[in-house]
């Protein structure tokens, strides 16, 4: 909608009109949508008694740290951070690394049985064999209770590899190919040398849509990991959060139930904050990748 | 890509029709092309083992759906039972439940959260400042990636009865603090708003791809037949979307019976249960919780076949109505 901004001198009434209406409407949305934002990042900040009495309504109230001292002294929390960046990185790497194997043999044209290996792929997008089969299976191969469990079922992201492939199709030319075939260059050096650098962008975006995926997945770990050694973040958040378990020797030196239950509250927002961060920090990074991602993959659509 | 099989399928057949090949030049052909690029199929192996394990060894086994599966005996070591988990659950007290909590959150899911992020796209559109516009998406998008057990911490302390923002609000213009979470009448509002709440922004950026591709002459035409900006969105931006509309509104209608488990399961309890046991949810707590293994991928087969066959006639009907499908 470039034009609009050239025909700013001839606005009529009715369009100044439309205007105001429509900033209107995007003021509501972006309120509505940033105010739970800002008041979980205040109340995390705030006494918890002024929390529970509704003294804290955008601004933190009587501001204090020590929701964020408690959650760090958690050892729960700080093991499952680690533990939650180590199943990222290690399922990120194996899962673009795969699918790359997956859309770069199936983005080329002369590759005989193209179109039966595709099928073979997308089928398991429509169908499959669902939540029991797939416990039963990871069970009798013995990847119960380790991380393998989580990285390796969803390895071939199928949508993924859709884009990706979509992806080298439009953006690496066939004459490239075919030069490259002209000078000996096998099909393993045209993926390394030519097809991988050429295609940072779209690493970008698989490595963004795992990434996320794995360091927001909890249903997984719940299933799959009985040592609470091995738990990531997801499922301490979850007994913190949803269960209300929380070691009580933590508040040991509060001294009444009341203060006790509203340190416990405390500990929540800090937490949802903490858990949140390192998506906080890199969004700005990602936000773009993402979008990316979407439109490659509206292509196919 | 359908397109490039036609042409492939067509050239291959005037060849076949030219050189009148036999079936034994022709398999000697696909021979040398594979051999030729035999480094592909190399690359390839390793995601095909990993399908055929993951995604078609579970296939495999749902025939435990048709067995009673013992842990103990195996997969093959079961005894066969034909239809007797299929029949009892529809014959259970739940089933009715469950196929109508599955559509109706599905359903207002549906209603609810697809034609805001269309609403919100054109608006984005529509606005003038560069800078706001880039604001409000950079905002608007940020939920989306709050993983789901934050969502429900966050739902569960806005919403609480003794301290929650929501219910202080109620308490100072006079209300009765209301317990959310334990009324089972909220529970499908609560799921289906906090899904829009964190959804449309995302949602809305394959609409905002779709408004950028529209003809700007198309525009520029309508500006000099003196169209004003409400009958521009009206009667060029909408039509210019409404291809991406239709295929989406499609696609939704196919996943119509499939609703998935991870946040209900958070935000479930046994105050609500009645409105909030759906189809995935039941499947999970039958088989992990209360180990009927053979009953509970019965009942998740039922509901894999019907999606299958709704996605499968929402895809004809695509077929039907224009060149859109999905395969």
């Amino acid at each position: 909608m470039k034009k609009t901004k050239g025909s700013k001198i001839n606005e009529t009434r009715q369009d100044k009109v439309f205007n105001a209406i429509n900033t209107v409407i995007l003021w509501l949305v972006l309120i509505l949508v940033a105010y739970p934002l800002i008041y979980v990042l205040s109340a995390s900040f705030s006494n918890p008694q002024a929390v529970s009495s509704g003294k804290v309504w955008l601004w933190p109230v009587d501001f204090t740290l020590r929701g964020y001292e408690v959650v760090f002294q958690h050892p729960d929390i700080v093991r499952g951070f680690f533990n939650a960046i180590y199943i990222t990185v290690l399922g990120t790497v194996i899962q673009v690394i795969i699918t790359i194997m997956a859309a770069y043999p199936l983005s080329r044209k002369t590759l005989y049985g193209k179109g039966v290996i595709t099928l073979f792929f997308t089928f398991t997008m429509f169908f499959g064999g669902g939540l029991i089969p797939t416990f039963i299976l990871i069970n009798n191969l013995g990847l119960y209770n380790t991380y393998w469990a989580l990285i390796l079922p969803g390895a071939v992201g199928v949508y993924n590899v859709i884009v990706a492939r979509t992806f080298f199709q439009t953006t690496i030319p066939e004459d490239l190919f075919e030069a490259g075939q002209l000078d000996g260059c096998s099909d393993f050096r045209f993926l390394m040398s030519v097809v991988l650098p050429l295609s940072k962008p779209i690493i970008a975006v698989l490595v963004m849509f795992y990434a996320v995926g794995h360091w927001n997945s909890y249903f997984g770990p719940m299933i799959y990991l009985a040592d609470k050694q091995l738990y990531p973040l997801q499922i301490v958040l979850r007994n913190i959060l949803v269960q209300n378990q929380f070691d009580s020797q933590m508040m040991m030196d509060v001294a009444s139930m009341e203060q006790q239950k509203g340190l416990a509250e405390l500990i929540k927002y800090a937490v949802i904050v903490i858990s949140s961060l390192p998506m906080l920090i890199l969004y700005p990074f990602i936000q773009k990748h993402f979008v990316k991602g979407v439109m490659i993959g509206a292509i196919k659509g | 890509m359908v397109k490039e099989n036609v042409l492939d399928k067509n050239t291959t057949l005037a060849l076949e029709k030219s050189n009148q090949l036999s079936f034994k030049q022709r398999l000697s052909k696909a021979k040398k092309r594979i051999m030729r690029h035999w480094q592909l199929y190399i690359i390839l192996l390793i995601p095909v083992v990993l399908v055929a394990i993951f995604s078609y060894g579970p296939m495999y086994g749902l025939q435990i759906a048709f067995k009673d599966y013992i842990p103990s005996y195996g997969i093959e070591g079961s005894k066969w039972v034909g239809f007797k988990h299929f029949i009892n659950f529809i014959n259970s007290h739940q089933f009715s439940r469950l196929i109508g909590n599955t559509i109706t959150i599905s359903l207002y899911s549906l209603i609810a959260g697809f034609p805001i992020p269309i609403i919100l796209a054109l608006a984005l559109n529509e606005c003038t400042s560069t800078k706001f516009k880039k604001a409000v998406q950079m905002i608007t998008y940020a939920p989306h990636f709050i993983s789901t057990v934050v969502m429900v911490g966050i739902i569960l302390l806005i919403l609480s009865p003794s301290s929650g923002i929501i219910n202080q609000f109620i308490q100072l213009f006079g209300g009765k603090p209301i317990d959310f979470m334990a009324k089972p009448e909220w529970f499908k509002s609560i799921y289906v708003w906090s899904g829009v709440w964190q959804g449309m922004g995302y949602s809305s950026i394959i609409y905002i791809a779709a408004l950028a591709g529209i003809d700007p002459t198309l525009h520029e035409a309508a500006i000099v037949d003196g169209a004003s900006r409400w009958q521009r969105i009206w009667h060029v931006n909408i039509p210019g979307i409404l291809p991406t509309v239709t295929i989406l509104l499609i696609m939704n209608f196919g996943s119509i019976m499939s609703v998935g488990y991870e946040k209900i399961l958070l935000m479930q309890n046994s105050l609500n249960m009645a409105k909030s046991d759906v189809i995935s949810t039941f499947v999970y707590r039958m088989g992990l919780e209360s180990a009927q293994y053979s009953f509970s991928a019965a009942v998740g087969l039922f509901n894999a076949v019907i999606n299958f066959i709704l996605l499968a006639i929402v895809n004809m009907v695509a077929k039907k109505l224009g060149e859109t499908s999905l395969w």
